[in-house]
């Protein structure tokens, strides 16, 4: 439906593109003159990206005031930590900086986005946990708790059970809350005056630091401290372990390196190409490009991010399962292979 | 435009910030905890429990179901059993019958038998007794007879003529 809509569109504009490059002018003057006029007149139908609409104004200032060269900054700006949160027309609310014992640990736009993130997924299982509490197991779970125990039994069953095996339920907790937690924070960024926690490294590096460190713990666990040391000489005859050594120590850190690269890049990239895309129409000052190109597509991009949203979450949870459970295993050499194909 | 990518590449995506580190890690363990308590015990036991429930109704309809086979087998030997038994009964009976009418009917036919033998005396005494009286009939008619030879006073000689060929005539006729 959409998508006809978009065409009828298109095929108008084509004729006003023909018949009026003037048009084109008058619109560019208009945007000096006023400029809000695309901010809002483009993105009505505009579902897609509502923070972008709600970075316009900002950006159509700064644009006037600096030129083109401003669209990078105020991508980055949206995209990286700051103290503001900013509610566009309404103004903006100041964070307040902390710092104790020379550290910084100031509240930042991307701590209070992890704690609206908290608040939403307690909020969300409080509900669900508390009907499991009355219910007996003849009942069968409806509405939230339902859905919700659909995602639940997918993390236990294909992902903790596949990937873990015998002695996955110690594990479980972990990627039960890792999977929740990094949904709803993609998700965040997804809303108007939301922001991206996970599109920020320290966030995903601090999750991965966690898989990390369980992952050494099931691994000490599994093969003792004797089998753990043992491991990092991968096996081979002691002329080798100068070698093998090292590429093994440095193998244990590349797993949480990866993962935390692959959830930061994926949630940026979506974000950096919905608003260069949208910020195309006001570099070029044009309604044509605005809603021949940057409204279609950011809507197509928004609906790609809806699904990188889930899966970025189910690969983190699976990674980290399947790096325990490599971890854990009591084979001594073909698991580096298999952790090796999912790099 | 382009300083967009240079901003990319030197700017603060990769810049390390140990208080977003610090509050990342404080609040993630604080939402482990608190989801540890109110989700994932209850939902996951709700699931074992119900897995445990659905499995034990699985059993339980196994279990049934080699019940109910073993009770249809059971019916079903019983069955054959008493259509076999059905089966013996008929041709028991049927032998009995046919051994029964055998017996009857050679019953019968000795009965018979001894009714045309005890009928075939009865007709033999009869016609001793019919060969007595006709004897005397004729030793009268004779006596009769020589009377009336000896009334028309004949000799001897022709006496005995006329009683041999009497007694010939006899003994033709009784033959």
């Amino acid at each position: 439906m959409k998508r006809v809509s978009v065409f009828k569109a298109k095929a108008v504009l084509k004729v006003i593109a023909i018949i009026a490059p003037l048009l084109l002018n008058i619109n560019g003057l208009a945007l000096a003159a006023t400029q809000e006029a695309p901010a809002v007149s483009p993105v009505p139908e505009v579902v897609a990206e509502p923070h972008a609409a709600a970075e316009a104004p900002g950006e159509a200032h700064e644009a006037a005031a600096g030129g083109e060269e401003k669209a990078g900054d105020v991508i980055m700006h949206h995209i990286l930590d700051n103290n503001v949160i900013a509610f566009e027309p309404f103004g903006e609310i100041e964070l307040p900086k902390i710092v104790i014992g020379g550290f910084d640990i100031s509240i930042t736009k991307h701590v209070v986005m992890l704690w609206t993130v908290s608040v939403i997924v307690i909020g969300l299982f409080a509900i669900a946990g508390g009907k499991y509490k009355n219910m007996t197991s003849r009942q069968a779970p409806k509405g939230l708790a339902n859905a919700l125990e659909a995602l639940v039994q997918f993390i236990r069953d294909d992902v903790a059970k596949a990937n873990i095996g015998k002695g996955y339920e110690k594990y479980l907790d972990f990627l039960l809350t890792a999977f929740f937690f990094i949904l709803v924070c993609n998700l965040l960024g997804l809303v108007p005056y939301g922001a991206t926690a996970t599109g920020n490294i320290n966030v995903t590096l601090t999750l991965a630091t966690f898989t990390f460190f369980i992952t050494q713990a099931a691994a000490l666990k599994a093969h003792g401290i004797k089998g753990y040391l043992a491991h990092l000489t991968g096996g081979t005859h002691p002329a080798l372990w100068i070698i093998m050594i090292p590429i093994e120590f440095i193998g244990l850190f590349t797993k949480p390196v990866a993962l935390t690269i692959r959830l930061f890049a994926n949630m940026t990239a979506g974000h950096i190409v919905i608003l260069s895309l949208i910020f195309i129409s006001f570099i070029l000052k044009s309604y044509i490009v605005a809603v021949v190109m940057s409204v279609p597509f950011s809507i197509f991009i928004y609906l790609l991010e809806l699904f990188v949203a889930f899966l970025q979450a189910f690969i983190f949870t699976m990674l980290s399962a399947l790096f325990i459970g490599l971890a854990s295993a009591h084979e001594g050499h073909d698991e580096h292979e298999a952790g090796a194909a999912h790099h | 435009m382009l300083t967009s990518g240079t901003i990319l590449l030197a700017g603060s995506l990769l810049s390390p910030n140990p208080g977003l580190i610090f509050w990342t890690a404080v609040t993630f363990v604080i939402v482990l905890l608190i989801l540890k308590k109110i989700a994932w015990g209850p939902i996951i036991s709700a699931l074992d429990e119900r897995e445990k429930g659905i499995q034990s109704s699985i059993d339980r309809a196994h279990q049934a179901k080699d019940d109910a086979e073993a009770i249809l087998k059971k019916n079903r030997e019983t069955l054959a059993r008493a259509d076999a038994e059905a089966d013996r009964i008929i041709r028991e009976g049927k032998e009995y019958a046919d051994r029964l009418r055998a017996d009857i009917s050679e019953k019968a036919q000795a009965e018979a038998k001894k009714m045309i033998t005890s009928a075939k005396d009865e007709i033999e005494q009869e016609k001793r007794r019919a060969l007595d009286v006709l004897r005397n009939e004729v030793a009268d008619l004779a006596v009769r007879g020589a009377e009336k030879i000896i009334k028309t006073t004949l000799d001897a000689d022709l006496q005995k003529k006329i009683v041999d060929s009497m007694i010939q005539d006899l003994s033709t006729k009784r033959n």
